[in-house]
């Protein structure tokens, strides 16, 4: 993976000094809050409702050993023992005091971390495949180019203050798991006829109380462009891009309001007075930043083994985990390890310190040093000898984190909701948890199948619950929470905006309501390969709509 | 009925205002507030709170008295004086159920 050079230590090293003396001089009375607040923003803390909260980053969600151990301690001397996992694959602390995020700051750059652009409105953590460099289905590993990203966008000069904050996600595969079409640029990785690497571009997509799904702008980028036209749509955007609503000032707004055919000629125009210039990719870097992201030589190896077959037969979690928390390795022998971060009735994304310990021991025995946070909050081992299972599910199982329930109904991702958040309009966690009592039965899950239920405390909808095969939308009515069902999201390479059912439900109801609509797509099905979202689109929401409220 | 709430600068705590110009870690230890001439006066000191770095973030919430206890009307502040619903072994919630 990616080590820090010289250039990228001392900037850290700076940043976490010149924080330092920012939290110092706000002590001391030298700074206002108004003067403090978009500078500890820009460090990643912010206030939440019951203290502060560090946002740290996970750069497209990939690290080692030996930083989760440091987020372990982190957890374990400066927190309450526990982080969350978020869904833009960061690690969030929901309990530090400010006199202490300097020393946090400190310890984290000593492991190449850091907290800066996870906040304010600037170019956030580019995100990725968490099967990068792994999957069987890759055209190649998006995180040198994510890398490449990271390294033009932090403390860009010219896009630290953007009109709204700027996500950006890319894949490698043509299947995709970095949800990039609802990304403010999302980037797929694609070979031309001549066998060059390219990326198909999409702008504009995003979540939050204005859904949309990305228009593409391009069907082939070439590489050497990948900078130049990052560049040239952020200096449109910065141009553009509306400053007088926070609510409308994000890319998507300007896509929509400015027509895609104008403004993709403003960002050809732009690109094209760059594109000969310092921008431009040299192959040569490249290669020098895919270096670090060689993958491990790995053997090939049997793809079935008789121990993990033998244990598969007698231990029924164990076949659970194997169906579910496994994905194809483009080495044969090997496979990706989705660990879950939802055990039955917990809290989506939460690692206790312990766990975290556990994690990266067991990266460091089984999986090459390699650790992955999906942005579907579970923690992903890239590389794992198939003949090692059985061992390595066995100390999940010790540490509670071997539910295999990857992709399943019980697999929600859930923001904190006003368990946590200032924003929140009404909790999500509980919510998740109630579904996941309800359905948690290994059989019970295993007969529903694939269905990707995805919670939102409020409207800006960092539980993306609009591109949940079930979303849910938690919101405040009369003073008491409320919960909006929509149908039909999803966040792959067929991505859509889900649809409201129909009026909501209370905090009693709205379980009762989702095993209504569960059990309605089990009775339609047209057998058990038909899942959720292919149900959906094919019969409609009527069926739905009737079961829940009836007819007329 | 107010009472006065806001995060501590240095660590975060949710407090609210106590007697005497006070900040207090429970809500059962709140001044309660009524009539707008002491919210006001109560403003008034929260904002010098500010003022002198003790406090971040300071505003008024709406209560009622249920059982001879102080309870805030929303639920988001119910949930800041508790602590998170899903975790009740940690934050104020904890404190109130040993004490």
């Amino acid at each position: 993976m990616y080590r820090y050079d010289e250039f990228d230590q001392e900037f850290v090293d700076q940043r976490t000094a010149q924080f330092a003396d920012q939290v110092r001089r706000r002590l001391a009375g030298e700074l206002s809050e108004d003067e403090f607040k978009p500078l500890r923003l820009m460090n990643g803390l912010y206030l939440q409702l019951h203290a502060y909260m560090l946002r740290v980053a996970i750069p497209y969600g990939t690290l080692n050993g030996r930083q989760m151990r440091k987020l372990a301690h982190i957890a374990r001397t400066y927190d309450r023992g526990y982080g969350h996992f978020t869904t833009r694959q960061n690690i969030q602390f929901n309990w530090p005091r400010l006199e202490d995020t300097p020393r946090i700051l400190q310890e984290l750059a000593e492991v190449e971390m850091h907290a800066i652009q996870t906040s304010g409105n600037c170019i956030r953590n580019v995100t990725a495949d968490h099967f990068a460099g792994a999957a069987a289905d890759e055209i190649a590993d998006p995180r040198p180019y994510a890398e490449i990203l990271r390294q033009w966008s932090s403390i860009h000069p010219e896009f630290t203050f953007l009109p709204r904050k700027f996500k950006i996600a890319i894949t490698g595969a043509p299947h995709d798991r970095a949800a990039v079409q609802v990304h403010d640029i999302g980037l797929q990785l694609a070979r031309n006829d001549a066998g060059e690497i390219g990326f198909v571009v999409f702008v504009g997509g995003g979540l939050g109380r204005t859904p949309m799904i990305g228009r593409k702008v391009r069907d082939f980028l070439p590489e050497e462009d990948l900078l130049a036209y990052s560049e040239a749509i952020l200096r449109v955007y910065n141009r553009y891009g509306r400053r007088d609503n926070k609510y409308k000032a994000r890319i998507k707004i300007l896509v929509h309001e400015t027509g895609l055919e104008e403004l993709k000629a403003d960002i050809e125009a732009e690109f094209d007075k760059i594109r000969h210039g310092v921008l431009r990719l040299p192959e040569e870097e490249v290669h020098r930043i895919e270096a670090y992201f060689a993958p491990p030589t790995l053997e090939v190896l049997a793809v079935t083994d008789a121990a993990v077959e033998a244990r598969k037969a007698s231990d029924a979690a164990f076949a659970q985990f194997v169906a579910h928390n496994l994905n194809p390795h483009r080495v044969p022998g090997h496979v990706s390890v989705t660990i879950s971060m939802k055990p039955i009735g917990g809290i989506p994304g939460d690692a206790s310190d312990a766990q975290m310990d556990v994690i990266a021991d067991l990266a460091e025995r089984y999986g090459h040093d390699e650790i992955r946070i999906s942005h579907e909050q579970n923690v992903i081992l890239p590389h794992v000898a198939i003949r090692d299972l059985p061992a390595l599910f066995d100390v999940l199982v010790e540490h509670k984190m071997a539910e295999g329930n990857a992709g399943l109904i019980t697999d929600i991702i859930a923001c904190p909701g006003m368990d946590y958040c200032a924003l929140a309009t009404a909790r999500s966690i509980p919510v998740a948890q109630e579904i996941s009592e309800r359905f948690g039965n290994a059989e019970r899950q295993a007969e529903v199948g694939e269905l990707k239920i995805k919670i939102s405390g409020c409207i800006n909808a960092c539980g993306h619950h609009h591109v949940g095969h079930i979303g849910i939308l938690g919101l405040e009515k009369k003073g008491e929470e409320f919960y909006q069902i929509t149908l039909g999201g999803s966040a792959n390479e067929e991505s859509s905006i889900g649809k409201i059912v129909g009026r909501g439900f209370s905090s009693e109801t709205v379980v009762d309501a989702i095993e209504t609509l569960v059990d309605t797509y089990l009775g339609l099905r047209t057998s058990k390969e038909e899942t959720f979202l292919d149900a959906y689109r094919r019969i409609g929401e009527e069926p739905f709509k009737e079961a829940l409220y009836g007819i007329g | 009925m107010k009472v006065i709430t806001g995060n501590r600068l240095l660590d975060g705590e949710v407090v609210w205002l106590g007697e005497n110009g006070s900040w207090v870690e429970l809500l059962s230890q709140a001044r309660v507030l009524e009539g707008s001439d002491e919210l006001a006066a109560a403003l008034e000191v929260a904002r010098q709170s500010l003022a002198d770095r003790v406090m971040v973030d300071v505003y008024e919430i709406d209560v009622t008295v249920e059982d001879g206890r102080v309870v805030p009307v929303r639920l988001r502040e119910i949930i800041r004086a508790a602590g998170p619903t899903v975790l009740p072994h940690l934050g104020k919630q904890a404190r109130t159920a040993t004490a």
